[in-house]
């Protein structure tokens, strides 16, 4: 039989060493980040609306472009169980996934983070059903906020690439040595195109030399054999929890370093853990994340044409919490307002609850405003949040 | 004068739900008319029949059929599916799911349901790949062809033979029809319906949108007959031969069919009339 489907996918290929600009989506972006980051074992399963990322990496992988293994397993928890045992054999591993997919996988997630395997993982973000819904929704990763996985939340399609390849920096530290995942919401960034730069790939590699494990199974180097993941006394774990949460406080070093380099070599800068957008002499706050934090920066300059003094704070690094980052900002300030894709039902916004426990523990008395807007993902609309600034300013 | 035609298999579906999501030369509307022929030729009580589902395109099946039904996520339909019927013992629960849901990310539940002989009926809708998702390979995914996630030809996953894995497990009916033998098909969920324990009809499918596409099958009509061509009827057929090799010849029927073994829930009665006799028994001491 001849096969009549020629896959030829309507792109350039990556052909010299020369940056370039191409029209890229999310998902083709994050494939790019973890092309460009040279990672070795890749397992994922497919669920909408991830599965792009995957199939991109699987056909680079087949056509010899990209040299990685590639597991297709037969569910996420094995996805997540599979780079967890490449991580720990001290490969340097990448899977994404969604909604239903990140609930399904938790237990492994958990276990990674405590394992300190340095996993980078896309989340496309997606409501957690039922009813059964496809779109946008921060439900999915922030469930795991307590888990010790650095999180990032990109708001545009260069963020998702850059993000991941920052990703494997700050995660290797050997100070730090946590796992990340880097946040895109489904369809607003996972299907829409950007013009994306695609770096340099020496330059790329500059930034982010050979993955080079202080620890792995079958290290030669090692006479004593090690044991990982064993049962340990209460009082033994206790011990381990404290240096994951010492890890996870000694990141913001590492991620302020590693955006600084970055802007050095590339040129691009997204804010380290957090971004202002006019927010000297503001007197209303917008804070947001992901791709609502855009849409809060134009309305900021909307309202400030019109002479209301308004500014907007996105929170890139959800994990470690930039707290002091974000009292610095906020302590003079005589609002602010949380725009956020998801609520903590029965109680707030997350991030709202968030920025009340910092403000608190800094003694900032400011009122905080919880709006949770795009349930499910419905769309985001400038005027929604001009409404909400102009009722509270 | 307009005179409205009904369809008749109308008072099984949902209209308001229509149009539904699938892709035209998708089997699923087939194996839906087998589904309701079948009920309306037994007459069985629309209230006693429950649908449930899992994932994936043949996952929407249970909204659209007018009976009660459960869409539940990613390879869970067969638990839930147990909770129920364990919960209402009178009810005719039939899961229908696909290759992806049942064998992949649920596969483990598939083999302990029939390990445990839960009495229910599984529709197994094989189509090669996960459609939904836009066609990754998939654990039935026959070796060579090509899916979005194995470009160049499947070489690394060897299918599940899905009618030996249901046997060997346990199920005390196996059969397999295609969506192009609707009446052994229809015939045959009559069967299973009569019957009680784990029972199981795989249904090869067609989908020419994702599979076929990419396997020199865009036509929906090339898909059929591809599947009339090489599906060939055997009578008793052993389940070990009932692999599938693209291209090639495969069999279909009635493989397995075993009447009287005792089910999940006949156990668990039985269990309970044990244990209180050895409760009397302690009483009397």
């Amino acid at each position: 039989m001849i096969n009549s489907y020629n896959f030829r996918f309507s792109e350039v290929y990556w052909c010299s060493n020369v940056p370039r600009t191409i029209a890229l989506t999310g998902n083709e972006a994050a494939a790019w980040g973890a092309r460009l980051s040279r990672v070795e074992v890749i397992a994922a399963y497919p669920i909408t609306p991830q599965t792009q990322i995957v199939e991109k990496l699987s056909e680079w992988i087949e056509k010899g472009e990209f040299n990685a293994e590639f597991i297709r397993v037969e569910s996420e928890h094995s996805a997540m169980a599979a780079v967890a045992g490449a991580s720990a054999a001290g490969a340097r591993t990448f899977t994404a996934t969604s909604s239903h997919g990140f609930a399904y996988m938790y237990e492994m997630i958990a276990w990674v983070a405590g394992a300190r395997l340095p996993v980078v993982m896309g989340v496309v973000n997606r409501f957690i059903g039922p009813p059964w819904n496809i779109w946008a929704d921060w439900m999915d990763a922030l469930s795991a906020r307590d888990l010790g996985w650095i999180q990032i939340w990109a708001s545009n399609n260069q963020e998702v690439l850059d993000s991941i390849i920052q990703a494997y920096k700050i995660a290797e530290n050997k100070h730090v040595l946590l796992p990340v995942m880097v946040s895109l919401e489904g369809f607003v960034l996972s299907h829409t195109s950007e013009p994306v730069q695609i770096h340099d790939q020496e330059l790329v590699d500059q930034f982010l030399p050979e993955y080079n494990p202080p620890h792995y199974v079958l290290n030669p180097e090692v006479s004593k054999p090690f044991a990982f993941g064993n049962i340990l006394w209460p009082w033994d774990t206790v011990h381990l929890r404290w240096d994951m949460h010492k890890a996870m406080l000694n990141a913001k070093d590492t991620i302020k370093k590693t955006v600084k380099e970055y802007e050095e070599l590339f040129g691009i800068n997204h804010g380290d853990l957090i971004k202002e957008y006019e927010t000297d002499g503001a007197e209303v706050v917008i804070v947001s994340m992901a791709s609502i934090a855009e849409t809060a920066e134009n309305v900021a300059a909307e309202l400030r044409k019109e002479g209301k003094r308004v500014g907007s704070l996105k929170v890139r690094f959800f994990r470690p919490f930039p707290s002091k980052e974000i009292v610095d900002v906020l302590k003079d300030k005589n609002k602010v307002i949380v725009v956020e894709r998801d609520l903590s039902i029965g109680h707030d916004g997350i991030l709202a609850m968030e920025l009340r426990s910092v403000l608190h523990r800094y003694n900032t008395e400011i009122p905080v405003y919880s709006v949770s807007l795009g349930l499910g993902g419905d769309e985001i609309l400038p005027e929604q949040i001009k409404k909400v600034v102009n009722k509270v300013i | 004068m307009i005179t409205a035609l009904v369809h008749p298999i109308e008072k099984f579906v949902r209209s308001e739900r229509l149009p539904h999501i699938w892709c035209s030369g998708c089997g699923m509307g087939m194996i839906f008319n087998a589904f309701a022929k079948a009920i309306e030729e037994l007459n069985i009580d629309p209230k006693k029949v429950v649908i449930v589902s899992g994932i994936g395109c043949s996952g929407r099946a249970s909204g659209y059929w007018a009976y009660d039904g459960f869409h539940t996520t990613h390879g869970r339909p067969i638990p839930f599916a147990m909770g129920l019927k364990l919960a209402r013992p009178d009810l005719h629960v039939v899961v229908i799911s696909g290759d992806g849901d049942l064998l992949a990310i649920g596969g483990n539940h598939f083999i302990h349901a029939a390990r445990r002989n839960v009495d229910i009926l599984v529709i197994l809708v094989n189509n090669f790949n996960y459609g939904m998702t836009g066609g990754q390979v998939g654990p039935t995914t026959p070796e060579g062809v090509r899916t979005t996630t194995t470009p160049y030809g499947n070489y690394t996953e060897p299918p599940f033979n899905a009618v030996w894995l249901a046997a060997a497990s346990g199920a005390v009916y196996v059969a397999r029809w295609t969506v192009y033998h609707l009446r052994n098909l229809t015939e045959s969920i009559k069967t299973a319906f009569q019957m009680k324990g784990f029972r199981v009809i795989e249904v090869i499918s067609t989908c020419p949108t994702d599979f076929g596409r990419r396997n020199a099958l865009p036509d929906p009509l090339d898909n059929l007959r591809y599947l009339k061509e090489n599906a060939v009827y055997v009578k008793n057929p052993d389940p070990r031969e009932a692999d599938i090799v693209w291209g090639k010849k495969f069999i279909i029927g009635e493989f397995v069919k075993i009447e009287g073994k005792e089910s999940f829930d006949d156990r668990i009665r039985r269990l309970i009339e044990i244990a209180q006799k050895e409760l009397r028994r302690s009483d009397l001491q």
